[in-house]
């Protein structure tokens, strides 16, 4: 126990990710609302397969940012409502790190299984295999950063009854970055000339960018909120 | 030698002064019972013990403790709020606690962890180890809370109504146990309508300030007249 | 620290009352500069014709919707490092001062926009970044207005003013890259060395003027906030009061703590 780094990181993690398995909720609910989106997007557009071939990677990607955003309003608010966070708080573990640790565990438990869905969801949408790997890679280096960011929004609305909403909100314009670049660095599987390296290294200097600041903003955020 | 030093502390809650010019200290070995009436402000005084309610004013120190950690990360905060996950089972709440809190043991406190198998016996539900904490009545749930102090040894217990949702039997075993702590150098801070009787022990009664005494935020004025006149 | 802090708002209150006029007077007499300047003594553009004029609201209020950020970004700064009492009261005075002159700067903008690009809105990379600010400024608005404890909403509110002060370049810099990867020619240039100086003049009186409004409101604005605050402290207290008289007996001052008795059962 004592070899590996951080054991008390691990336990948070192990638990973590217990919880979400067993609190039914979290990752299914969340692909099926991926799936629901996905589904609803040729109803508004009509079954015209060149055109959905066209923008499905803006599609999964919309989805994936609106399926992340609605899944993360519980992740601290658990948490402060039966009284944990307050003893995470005197713990004597480093707050930031223990954000952290909680965005991985969520992310392992919500996020991961859209990037899985995405390329079968990419089916609907007429995608090539080609174009079905440049989306899940970047959702894959993406979405992490969508749920750090997103982790700021759940920390400030921690205290509120129904702040579900308010988090998209306060959300949304942060995330537009990330959107940018995952949508076009998938777009270049598609449009033959556009480049994938370079908006595929910001999307990855974006996620590294969200891991600094993500913690230390959720940690100051819920530090406040404890009294 | 450990002791816990308060000095001038005042607390503002949502903008209203709670109370003020608070001093109190405590050696290793002994309780503290404040009482006083509800709202009074004695849960505030545990949370800023706690670490989770800045002082508005006043220092809050712990001597003899470890160097580089702060009072609340000696503490054990014993609140209204089990923190106990339903979908785990007793064990696994109480495993998690045992590996992620930082266990504080300065030199004047001989307490030691217990095995987690262990707290549960000795707090009677020992039976009820493997079952999901969904399945605890309210009474074992607290019970459950409380194991997590005996897991994870730290020399401070910070306890908010300790004996609510407990039966007469558990708490009498409770008052043992807390006893115990006290023996072994630790020391208890509770706040509590039911008279404890845990010796050595001091009572901290908090009372009502004259309003016309409340010392106000920002020098405002006294009247909505002066504000609008 | 204590004294000298809580006296602040206070002074502060004392020192606006004086101020106030004057920066009223001052920001009328530079409107009415301004605004004869740009109606009177610039000349229309070759081009545009009469349209150039919104330029003068156009250029002060996107200039204005960035400094009054910037403005909250240094008061959340107050907030959370310098604990300085007014900062909360000035960041969350300037937030809907800031969101109007956004607003300003998407509505002229999409009105010049118009006779140019034949439709109210493109998605112009300028544009785009200004209507993510204003949603970024509700955004903040929002916040304020959910939490009832004005304390503990500045915080909140200053965490994520600067979170946005760090993501705003990036915001920006994503914003004109995927701008002109979809569009490659902005139609919209108006750079500063193409402007002639017949026409920067006006410019920067209304400038001028733009930026005394801002602190005329802000100033006025944190007035209203120290009082609302004052009126909800005051009304704390006396609900508080009446509590203490129905439970307590009078004269019972907090001040001797120690009332219990100490070392009792030793």
């Amino acid at each position: 126990m004592s070899e590996r780094p951080l054991p008390w990181a691990m336990t948070l993690l192990r638990r973590e990710l217990r919880l979400s398995m067993r609190v039914g909720g979290g990752a299914q609910v969340g692909v099926l609302f991926f799936l629901a989106v996905v589904t609803v997007i040729p109803f508004g557009l009509g079954p015209d397969m060149n055109l959905l071939a066209r923008i499905g990677p803006a599609i999964l990607w919309i989805g994936a940012l609106l399926a992340t955003l609605l899944g993360l309003d519980r992740l601290f608010q658990a948490d402060r409502d039966d009284g944990t966070l307050d003893l995470m708080l005197m713990a004597g573990r480093p707050l930031e790190l223990v954000v952290l640790t909680k965005c991985l565990a969520h992310w392992l438990a919500t996020g991961l299984p859209l990037v899985v869905a995405a390329p079968v969801l990419g089916i609907f949408l007429n995608l090539q295999p080609l174009a079905m790997g440049a989306v899940t890679l970047t959702l894959l280096v993406g979405t992490p950063a969508l749920t750090l960011i997103g982790a700021i929004g759940a920390a400030l609305t921690v205290s509120l009854r129904r702040g579900g909403l308010l988090l998209a909100v306060l959300v949304v314009p942060l995330a537009i970055p990330v959107l940018i670049f995952g949508v076009s660095a998938a777009n270049a599987a598609l449009v033959v000339g556009t480049p994938f390296r370079a908006p595929f290294a910001i999307l990855c200097a974006l996620s590294l960018l969200a891991a600094v600041i993500g913690p230390v903003a959720s940690a100051m955020a819920l530090r406040f909120s404890s009294d | 030698m450990l002791k816990l030093l308060a000095e001038n502390i005042a607390i503002d809650r949502g903008g209203r002064r709670v109370f003020s010019g608070l001093s109190f200290d405590l050696d290793a070995g002994h309780a503290l019972i404040v009482t006083g009436q509800n709202g009074i402000g004695k849960s505030s005084l545990l949370r800023t013990l706690a670490g989770l309610v800045p002082p508005t004013e006043g220092t809050l120190r712990l001597q003899g403790g470890e160097t580089e950690r702060s009072p609340a990360e000696h503490a054990h905060y014993f609140g209204h709020q089990s923190a106990v996950k339903p979908a785990l089972t007793a064990l696994e709440n109480l495993e998690f606690w045992r590996d992620f809190l930082q266990p504080a043991r300065p030199q004047a406190f001989s307490g030691f962890p217990v095995a987690t198998d262990a707290a549960l016996e000795m707090l009677g539900i020992g039976h009820t180890a493997r079952l999901p904490a969904a399945y605890l009545s309210a009474g074992q749930t607290r019970r459950l809370a409380l194991a997590r102090l005996f897991v994870c040894p730290r020399p401070i217990w910070l306890m908010d109504e300790p004996t609510s949702a407990l039966d007469t039997a558990s708490e009498a075993l409770l008052l043992t146990l807390m006893q115990d702590h006290l023996t072994h150098g630790g020391m208890i801070l509770t706040a509590t309508h039911t008279p404890l009787a845990l010796r050595p022990s001091r009572t901290l009664h908090l009372e009502a300030a004259d309003p016309a005494d409340m010392p106000s935020a920002d020098g405002e004025p006294d009247s909505l007249e002066e504000i609008y006149g | 620290m204590a004294i000298l802090d809580y006296a602040n708002p206070t002074r502060f209150l004392r020192l606006t009352q004086i101020v106030l006029p004057w920066l009223t007077a001052a920001c009328l007499a530079a409107f009415a500069v301004g605004l004869y300047m740009t109606f009177f003594v610039s000349p229309e553009d070759y081009q545009q014709g009469q349209t150039v004029k919104i330029m003068y609201i156009h250029v002060p209020a996107a200039w204005l919707c960035m400094m009054t950020y910037s403005i909250m970004a240094i008061s959340s700064l107050g907030t959370l490092v310098w604990k300085h009492p007014l900062a909360d009261v000035s960041a969350k005075a300037a937030a809907p001062i800031g969101a109007a002159f956004t607003l300003i700067a998407l509505i002229t903008g999409s009105l010049w926009g118009r006779p140019m690009w034949g439709t109210y809105w493109e998605w112009d990379a300028r544009m785009t970044s200004v209507l993510v600010l204003l949603i970024m400024y509700l955004g903040l608005i929002a916040l304020w207005r959910t939490m009832e404890d004005p304390i503990r909403a500045g915080k909140a509110a200053a965490v994520l003013t600067l979170v946005g002060a760090i993501n705003l370049p990036i915001i920006k810099f994503s914003v004109e890259w995927w701008n002109t990867l979809h569009q490659p020619a902005s139609v919209m240039r108006m750079d500063g060395p193409t402007i002639d100086t017949s026409m920067l003049v006006p410019l920067f009186v209304m400038a001028g003027a733009a930026t005394l409004l801002f602190f005329v409101l802000h100033l006025q604005a944190m007035r209203n906030e120290i009082l609302r605050r004052r009126v909800r402290a005051m009304r704390l207290k006396a609900a508080a009061g009446s509590r203490a008289a129905r439970m307590a007996p009078p004269s019972s001052p907090l001040s001797s703590p120690m009332s219990g008795t100490p070392g009792a059962a030793e």
